[in-house]
C-alpha cells in the first residue's frame, strides 16, 4: 500500500467531505474513487504475481531439457498463472476501471450501493490470500489447469478445498461488483442521458455485468459438484461411480466461454472511447456498436461446445458449435470495421492512450483470425490443446485485454490524479510492451502447428529455437511492465498539473471531462443536465 | 537487457518531443526481426517429429491430414487476405490522416447503413465458405464405419495401452517414454537433450499398423483425461474415463514408417513425456508381427516357459496373456525385443514378475515393479 499515501495527497482537501484518514479510509472505503483504486492497485499487484509465473514458465522452457523446476511445479505455476491472471488482474482492474469510471460517465455522485461494493473488494484480497497460501501447503497448489478437470484435479491434496473457496469468493465478488454496476447504470443516470446516449465503455459494462450474474453461479456450482466430489464421496464426475468427467467440461465451459468475453467486452467500451477522441471525430456506427456487444454477449452463451471438440461430441453438435462460433466473427468484425471507419478522415494524433488503442486494434484482430481457425472443427482437432491455443488467447489477452485496460489508465490517469505522467515514459513502454509481446506470442502459433502440445515442461529438441525466442520475448516483456509501475507512481506523486479536459488537442467527450483534474471526492453532488 | 535499456533512454530524451509522435526505438524492432529471421532459417532443418517444415502445419500422410492441411491453408489465406484488406486500409488511415501532416477531421462521419450491411452480409458469407468444406469433412472424419482393424487405446498416468481386436486379437501391451530420454529429462540429469535421439519422441514399444488400411481406435482412460494425437495422421482425440471415444485412419500405401506424437490433455506431473509413436509397415510386414507375437506370448504363457506354478493360472493363460505383467517383464520392455522373437527368451518369462503378483493385477493397472524396472 505504499501508494495510499501518494493517492491521499493527490486528492487534497479541497472539498466539502474529503477522504477520512489513515487506514479507515481504505478499510472503511465507501467511495467509489477509493474503491477504484484499490481494485487498481490490487490488479496490478496480482499482474506483476501472475507474470513473475508466467517468467518461471518461460524461464523452464528457455530451453530443452528441465532446468528449474520439477514438471509437477511447473504444472502449479501454468494453473496458477491463468488463475491470478483472470481472477486477479483482468477481472478487477475492469471493476477497478468501472467504479473509477461510470459515475463520472453517467453523471453520478458514487454507486448505487456502496457498503456492497466495499464489501466486495475487501473479498479479494482475502480470496487470493487463500489460493496464493495453496503453494506453500503439502501438495502444492492446483496443478491440473485453470479450467479444473475432474479426475485430475481430484487427484490433488488440500488445494482442492482451498481453490475452491477462493472461487466462490471471487465469484461472489464479482457478481455484488456487477450488481452494483447495473444498478448504477439504470437508476444513477443523469437526467436526459438515455441508453442510447450513455458513452460506450458503460454500455459495454452493462453487458458485462449481466453476463457476470449468468455465469458466476455456473461457476460456483461446478466447482462446488467437485467439492462434494472430493470430501463426500458424491460421483458427479466421477466415471466409477456413475459421473461423466465430460459433464464438468459442459459446465464449467458454459460459464467459461461468456468469461471470454467479460474479459473483452469492457475493452472494446474502452477502445471506442479512445479512438475517437485521438481522431478528434465521432465514433462510426455508435449504435450498431452496442447492438454488436449485445450480440456477441447473446452468442457467447451458445459456443461453449468448441472447447471440446476433441473430448468426444455428437457430430451435430460439431457443427452447431462450429457454426455459432464463426457467427462471432460477424459483430466482432463489425466492431473493428466501425473502429477502421473511426481512423478514416480523422485527425490522428499519438498519445500513449491512442498507442496502446492501435496496437489494441492490429493484435486483437490477429487474435481474431486465430479464433476462426480454430473454430474449423476438423483443423482444430489439429490445433487444439496446443501453443497455437496458447498464442491464440493471449493474442487476444495480452494485446487485447491487457493493452486495453492499459489504454484506460493513460487515457484517465491525469483525470484521476491531476498530474500528466511523463510521456516519454509511457511511449517507451508502449513501445516495448507491443515489440516484445510479439516476439513472445507469434511464435508460439509456429510451435503449436509443428505439433507442440500445451502445458508441458519440457519439449522435443525441434522446438527449441522459437521457444527461446518466445521466452527472450517473456523477459523483455516483463521487465517492460516496470516501467508501466514506474509511470504511475510518478504520476500519482506530482507531475504537470492536467487540465479539466486533460487532452486539450484531442476532443474527449463524456461528461467526465466537464470536471476537474482530479475529478472532486464526490463527482456529481448536482446532477448534470444532458442534452 | 542493453537494447533495452538503449531504447529507455532513447525515449527518455524525446520527453518533450510529443510532437515527435511515433518514438520509435528502432533498435528493438531489428533485434526483434533479427531473431526472426535466423530463427525461420534455423528451424528448417531438422524436424524428427512429423511432417511439418517447423511452422506449419504437417501435411501428413493419411487422406484426413491431408484435407485438413488443405483446409487451414484455405482458412489462413481467406485470413490472410482480409487482413492485407483491413490492416491496409489502418495503415493508410495512420499514414493519412494524421494531425501532424495536417488532416482535418471530417466530423459529419458517423453512420453508414448501406456500408455497415454490406460489411456484415460480407463475412456471413465468407464463413458459409469456411464452413461448407469443413463440415464435409467433419463427416468424413467422424464415419469410422467399415474399419478394418480395431484397437482399444487405454491412457495411463503415465503411458498407453495398446489392445488389439480382428485379426491381431490378443496382442496387449503398454507404450512408455525410453529410458535414455526418461533419464536425459530428470531435473539435473546433466545430459544435453540433443544428444538424445528423438528426444521425449520415443518409446519402448511402439504401436504397430499395417499401411493402406482402415484403423479405427477405441479410446478411454483407467484414471485422468489424456488425448492421443499423432500430427501426421491428423488424429487427436481424448482418452476419458468412463466414455470410449473412437478415431480413424489410413496411412497411405508406400508412406510405412515411423510417426510419433504426445499426449495432448494435461494429465497430471509426468503429462509432457507419455510420447505416442506408431511403426506403420506394409500389410504384409504386418501380418509377419503379429503372428511373431502370438507365438510370442503363447511361447510366454505356456506352463512350460514360464516354468513358475501361477503362470498356469487362467489369468497368465487367456488370450490376453495376462499381459500387464509380460508388459512389465524386462525384456519385453527393452526395445531391442520388440517385434523379434527373442521377446520370450525363457529367462525372461522365468523372471518373477510374470508369474508373481504381477499376474495376478491382471485386471489393468500395471504393476508397480513395472514402473521401477522402467
Amino acid at each position: 500500500m505504499a501508494q495510499d499515501h501518494a493517492v491521499d495527497s493527490a486528492h487534497h482537501d479541497d472539498h466539502d467531505h474529503g477522504p477520512a484518514r489513515g487506514i479507515g479510509r481504505w478499510l472503511f472505503a465507501t467511495n467509489h474513487k477509493d474503491i477504484g483504486t484499490m481494485y487498481l492497485v490490487f490488479s496490478l499487484i496480482m499482474f506483476f504475481i501472475g507474470g513473475a509465473m508466467a517468467m518461471v514458465i518461460r524461464a523452464e522452457l528457455f530451453k530443452p531439457g528441465l532446468q528449474l523446476v520439477q514438471p509437477e511445479f511447473f504444472n502449479q505455476m501454468t494453473t496458477m498463472h491463468a488463475l491470478v491472471m483472470i481472477f486477479g488482474a483482468v477481472m478487477p482492474s475492469f471493476v477497478g476501471l468501472a467504479n473509477w469510471m461510470i459515475p463520472l460517465q453517467v453523471g453520478a455522485p458514487d454507486m448505487a450501493l456502496p457498503r456492497m461494493n466495499n464489501f466486495s473488494f475487501w473479498i479479494l484480497p482475502f480470496a487470493f490470500t487463500i489460493l496464493l497460501s495453496s503453494l506453500f501447503v503439502p501438495g502444492g497448489a492446483p496443478a491440473g489447469g485453470w479450467t479444473m478437470y475432474p479426475p485430475l484435479f481430484l487427484q490433488g491434496g488440500n488445494y482442492v478445498a482451498m481453490a475452491i473457496f477462493a472461487v466462490h469468493l471471487m465469484g461472489a465478488s464479482s457478481i455484488m461488483g456487477s450488481i452494483n454496476v447495473i444498478v448504477t447504470i439504470m437508476n444513477m443516470r443523469a437526467p436526459g442521458m438515455n441508453l442510447l446516449k450513455m458513452p460506450l465503455f458503460c454500455w459495454s459494462w452493462l453487458i458485462t455485468a449481466y453476463l457476470l450474474i449468468a455465469v458466476m453461479p455456473v461457476l460456483a456450482g461446478a466447482v462446488t459438484m467437485l467439492l462434494t466430489d472430493h470430501y463426500f464421496g458424491t460421483s458427479f464426475f466421477n466415471a466409477a461411480g456413475g459421473g461423466d468427467p465430460v459433464m464438468f467440461e459442459h459446465v464449467f465451459w458454459f460459464f467459461g466461454h461468456p468469461e471470454v468475453y467479460i474479459m473483452i467486452l469492457p475493452a472494446f467500451g474502452i477502445i471506442s472511447e479512445i479512438l475517437p477522441t485521438f481522431a478528434r471525430k465521432p465514433l462510426f456506427g455508435a449504435t450498431s456498436m452496442i447492438y454488436a456487444i449485445a450480440s456477441i454477449a447473446f452468442l457467447s452463451f451458445i459456443v461453449w461446445g468448441h472447447h471440446m471438440f476433441v473430448d468426444g461430441m455428437p457430430l451435430a453438435a460439431q457443427v452447431f458449435f462450429m457454426m455459432s462460433t464463426m457467427l462471432i466473427a460477424v459483430p466482432t468484425g463489425v466492431k473493428v470495421f466501425n473502429w477502421t471507419a473511426t481512423l478514416w478522415r480523422g485527425s490522428l494524433s499519438f498519445e500513449p492512450p491512442m498507442l496502446f488503442a492501435l496496437s489494441f486494434l492490429f493484435l486483437f484482430t490477429i487474435g481474431g483470425f486465430s479464433g476462426v481457425m480454430l473454430a474449423i472443427v476438423p483443423v482444430d482437432f489439429q490445433y487444439n490443446q496446443t501453443y497455437f491455443v496458447v498464442a491464440h488467447f493471449h493474442y487476444v489477452l495480452v494485446p487485447g485485454a491487457v493493452f486495453a485496460i492499459m489504454a484506460a489508465v493513460y487515457y484517465w490517469l491525469p483525470k484521476w490524479t491531476g498530474n500528466m505522467y511523463s510521456m516519454g515514459l509511457a511511449k517507451a513502454h508502449f513501445w516495448l510492451s507491443t515489440i516484445f509481446v510479439n516476439v513472445l506470442f507469434f511464435p508460439q502459433h509456429f510451435l503449436g502447428l509443428a505439433g507442440m502440445p500445451r502445458r508441458i515442461p519440457d519439449y522435443a529438441v525441434q522446438f527449441s529455437d522459437w521457444n527461446m525466442v518466445s521466452s527472450i520475448g517473456a523477459f523483455g516483456f516483463g521487465l517492460s511492465q516496470i516501467l508501466f509501475a514506474v509511470v504511475i507512481i510518478q504520476c500519482v506523486r506530482g507531475g504537470k498539473k492536467a487540465s479539466a479536459e486533460v487532452w486539450d488537442g484531442a476532443t474527449p467527450t463524456g461528461l467526465e471531462w466537464t470536471l476537474p483534474s482530479p475529478a472532486p471526492y464526490h463527482s456529481f453532488t448536482i446532477a448534470p443536465e444532458v442534452k | 537487457m542493453r537494447v533495452i535499456k538503449a531504447s529507455v533512454d532513447h525515449c527518455a530524451s524525446r520527453r518533450r518531443g510529443i510532437d515527435r509522435q511515433w518514438g520509435f526505438p528502432p533498435a528493438v524492432a531489428l533485434f526483434a526481426a533479427a531473431l526472426a529471421a535466423f530463427c525461420l532459417i534455423e528451424t528448417a532443418a531438422a524436424n524428427p517429429l512429423n511432417t511439418s517444415n517447423g511452422y506449419n502445419l504437417p501435411i501428413g500422410v493419411t487422406a484426413l491430414s491431408q484435407s485438413m492441411y488443405a483446409l487451414h491453408m484455405e482458412v489462413f489465406w481467406i485470413c490472410v487476405g482480409i487482413a492485407v484488406v483491413v490492416f491496409g486500409v489502418m495503415i493508410y488511415s495512420l499514414v493519412k490522416f494524421r494531425r501532424s501532416v495536417g488532416a482535418i477531421p471530417d466530423t459529419t462521419m458517423v453512420h453508414s447503413t448501406k456500408v455497415e450491411i454490406v460489411w456484415t452480409i460480407v463475412p456471413v458469407i465468407i464463413l458459409v465458405v469456411m464452413a461448407v468444406p469443413a463440415a464435409d469433412l467433419i463427416l468424413k472424419q467422424e464415419d469410422t464405419r467399415n474399419s478394418e482393424l480395431s484397437i482399444r487405446v487405454t491412457g495411463y498416468q503415465w503411458k498407453w495401452q495398446y489392445q488389439y481386436m480382428d485379426a491381431a486379437d490378443g496382442i496387449d501391451f503398454f507404450s512408455t517414454l525410453k529410458q535414455d530420454s526418461n533419464f536425459a529429462r530428470q531435473l539435473g540429469s546433466g545430459t544435453d537433450p540433443k544428444t538424445i535421439p528423438n528426444y521425449l519422441l520415443d518409446v519402448d514399444k511402439p504401436l504397430v499398423i499395417p499401411s493402406g488400411t482402415k484403423v479405427r481406435l477405441l479410446l478411454t482412460s483407467m484414471d485422468v483425461i489424456h488425448a492421443w494425437w499423432v500430427p501426421d495422421f491428423g488424429a487427436k482425440r481424448s482418452a476419458v474415463p468412463g466414455f470410449v471415444n473412437e478415431l480413424w485412419f489410413k496411412v497411405d500405401a508406400g508412406k510405412e514408417g515411423i510417426y510419433r506424437g504426445q499426449c495432448a490433455a494435461l494429465c497430471g506431473r509426468d503429462h509432457g513425456f507419455m510420447p505416442v509413436v506408431v511403426d506403420v509397415r506394409t500389410p504384409d510386414a504386418f501380418k509377419k508381427w503379429v503372428e511373431e507375437q502370438k507365438a510370442a506370448a503363447k511361447q510366454a504363457s505356456s506352463p512350460a516357459a514360464a516354468g513358475s506354478p501361477a503362470a498356469g493360472s487362467p489369468a497368465a493363460g487367456s488370450p490376453v496373456t495376462g499381459s500387464p505383467a509380460a508388459a512389465g517383464s524386462p525384456a519385453l520392455a527393452s526395445p531391442a525385443a520388440a517385434g523379434s522373437p527373442a521377446l520370450a527368451s525363457p529367462a525372461a518369462a522365468r523372471s518373477p514378475a510374470v508369474g508373481s503378483p504381477a499376474a495376478a493385477t491382471a485386471s489393468g493397472t500395471p504393476p508397480p515393479s513395472a514402473q521401477v524396472l522402467r
